[in-house]
């Protein structure tokens, strides 16, 4: 017997993907988390060590401006979690009704906010909220609330909120949508065996329906942790780079963004930019571990 | 929402509950659209009035034909996006097959760190990625992005074409390695064929985030020439601020393309979704 042919197959089959990944996903990233231990003296790129973290955390001037994005961030992500993952598993829990006309319209119509990018829906939600066109302020009017009206995207306390709402607006269809699949995949005797035993209605949703659906909603919550710390589009569309009023509405993402690219009068720098990176990274490991070993493994998951 | 709940056999109330989400959903699209086709006047006088024969014009798409090569930034999307998606499934069912069919040394490793970009956003690598597309010239070209795209697609396509690829029955690949097919061809004529579904599903979840995309046009293709759509109408829009029509003509054209490809693909995203593709 001689020894198999090596499979050359194998290799050509996986080295576009893996060379193509590599390249451009795996390496620049270690590259960025390399480079954030480095500064530019005098033109020349030097090894500094973990200067750029302390100035990061120490230095006033940016550790002020840190926290204020993180702060942000986890605000902007508890709105996600308080308003966009419950309205939409009421959402899907309406749709799965078995005997609901109609449902396939409602479910593409609702969706149709996630498909836009973050520049129309920045813009559409700038326009109407603006005090100018009085979109906003009429209808508040029509049912005599006007005097709720404010310029929400322009005050301080209300900016980041607002944006975290119409955030919410348009990602509410991805929950939606998995709960609702998550819903579909429930066995019908289960639900026929609880409504013998007399569990109907609303308490079928509590008892029966929302402990086997557990696992997706953990899914869509590390899935909304992920995407908000990394979040920038929406920020930038409708407030800028500078994230006013007075970096009311900066996160993690804009942060980045202002320090690496530089912005009027501040230079650039690559350097600061790669180690906010990499504390974005960090923070990003950390939620997506906490899950992974500290919530899916606990996670009671129920044989269907 | 609340009204369903306390009375949840109700349909009514449960309809009561999705049309008002609904229209919550498609408000400020229905604004956009309809007053992007209304004289400046009628926008500010009665701007939830459809356009009548008085208030309709359009001076605000002539503005934005004018000002704005609003073609060529749809050419640039459609180009990076067609190519991206390309690579993605091409490459992606390559590297799926490989790692689901063959049993080799280090299968459960290479599908682990293919795994591990499905979690990690690629943005967080962006100072690199520039500096590299600097020094290889790409900057301010499609391929730059089309490079992105197609790393940021890879691992969420791999992992859901393997799943798949493992479904496809083993006597039928058999049965061509008998009649003498090279392993090529049987990926490329027996198996390709069979998870076409599930290709369209992976083509429909990556199309909507590369088509929107702005922060890596912004960052590593910014020039005139390069420009994608959702790049080209920020700019625009942001330059434009104060001319109502043309910022409204702007975003319906934005709009539009994205609409029309959800109108032909929703069934397809839907049922990807539903299907359980992304647990």
């Amino acid at each position: 017997m001689s020894r198999p042919r090596f499979r050359w197959h194998i290799v050509v089959f996986l080295a576009p993907a893996v060379l193509v990944y590599t390249a451009v996903m795996i390496f620049p990233l270690f590259n960025t988390l390399r480079l954030a231990l480095y500064s530019k003296i005098d033109q020349e790129r030097v090894f500094v060590g973990l200067q750029n973290f302390t100035t990061l955390l120490g230095d006033p001037l940016w550790s002020d401006q840190f926290w204020n994005a993180l702060g942000n961030n986890f605000w902007f992500f508890l709105m996600h979690m308080l308003v966009q993952n419950p309205i939409g598993v009421a959402l899907a829990a309406i749709l799965s009704h078995p005997r609901l006309r109609f449902a396939a319209f409602y479910r593409s119509a609702i969706f149709i906010p996630t498909i836009l990018s973050f520049v129309i829906v920045g813009f559409a939600w700038k326009l109407i909220l603006s005090p100018i066109w009085g979109i906003a302020p009429s209808m508040l009017d029509a049912v005599g609330l006007k005097s709720l009206f404010a310029p929400w995207l322009g005050k301080e306390e209300y900016a980041l909120t607002t944006l975290s709402l119409i955030s919410v607006w348009q990602f509410v269809g991805i929950p939606m949508m998995l709960i609702y699949a998550a819903l579909l995949s429930i066995p019908e005797e289960i639900l026929e065996a609880g409504e013998i035993d007399g569990i109907t209605g609303m308490s079928a949703f509590w008892k029966i329906k929302l402990p086997l659906i557990l696992p997706s909603i953990g899914i869509i919550s590390i899935l909304t942790f992920v995407g908000n710390f990394n979040a920038f589009d929406l920020i930038y569309t409708t407030q800028g780079a500078l994230a006013g009023p007075d970096f009311s509405t900066d996160i993690l993402g804009t942060f980045m963004y202002r320090t690496f690219f530089g912005f009027q009068l501040q230079l650039g720098d690559p350097y600061m930019g790669s180690a906010i990176a990499s504390a974005m990274f960090a923070i990003i490991l950390i939620g997506v571990c906490l899950y992974l070993f500290g919530i899916q493994t606990r996670m009671r998951r129920y044989q269907l | 929402m609340n009204k369903a709940r306390t009375n949840p056999l109700n349909t009514a109330a449960m309809h009561g509950a999705l049309i008002l989400y609904t229209l919550i959903a498609l408000f400020p699209v229905f604004v956009i659209l309809i007053n992007s086709f209304k004289t400046r006047k009628a926008i500010f006088r009665e701007p939830l009035a459809l356009p009548s024969a008085d208030s309709f014009s359009m001076i605000g798409y002539q503005t934005v034909m004018k000002q704005g090569d609003f073609f060529l930034y749809f050419q640039n999307s459609m180009i990076v996006t067609v190519v991206s998606l390309t690579f993605i499934l091409v490459f992606g069912a390559m590297a799926a097959f490989a790692l689901s069919e063959y049993r080799f040394k280090g299968n459960m490793l290479m599908g682990l760190y293919l795994a591990l970009g499905i979690m990690i956003p690629i943005r967080i690598g962006t100072v690199a990625i520039l500096e590299m597309m600097v020094a290889t010239g790409l900057v301010n070209s499609l391929m730059a992005l089309i490079l992105v795209y197609t790393a940021q697609g890879l691992p969420l396509a791999v992992f859901i074409l393997s799943e798949f690829m493992r479904q496809v029955s083993d006597d039928l690949k058999n049965a061509g390695r008998i009649d003498g097919l090279s392993e090529y061809t049987i990926f490329f004529r027996l198996v390709l064929p069979l998870v076409r579904p599930a290709m369209a599903t992976v083509a429909v979840f990556n199309m909507i985030p590369i088509w929107n995309d702005l922060w890596f046009p912004l960052i590593l293709a910014p020039a005139e020439e390069t420009k994608t759509l959702t790049l080209g109408s920020q700019v625009f829009i942001g330059q434009f601020v104060t001319d109502w029509n043309a910022v409204l003509s702007a975003l319906s054209m934005a709009i539009l393309p994205v609409l029309v490809l959800y109108v032909i693909f929703s069934r397809q995203l839907i049922r990807g979704i539903t299907s359980g593709a992304v647990k």
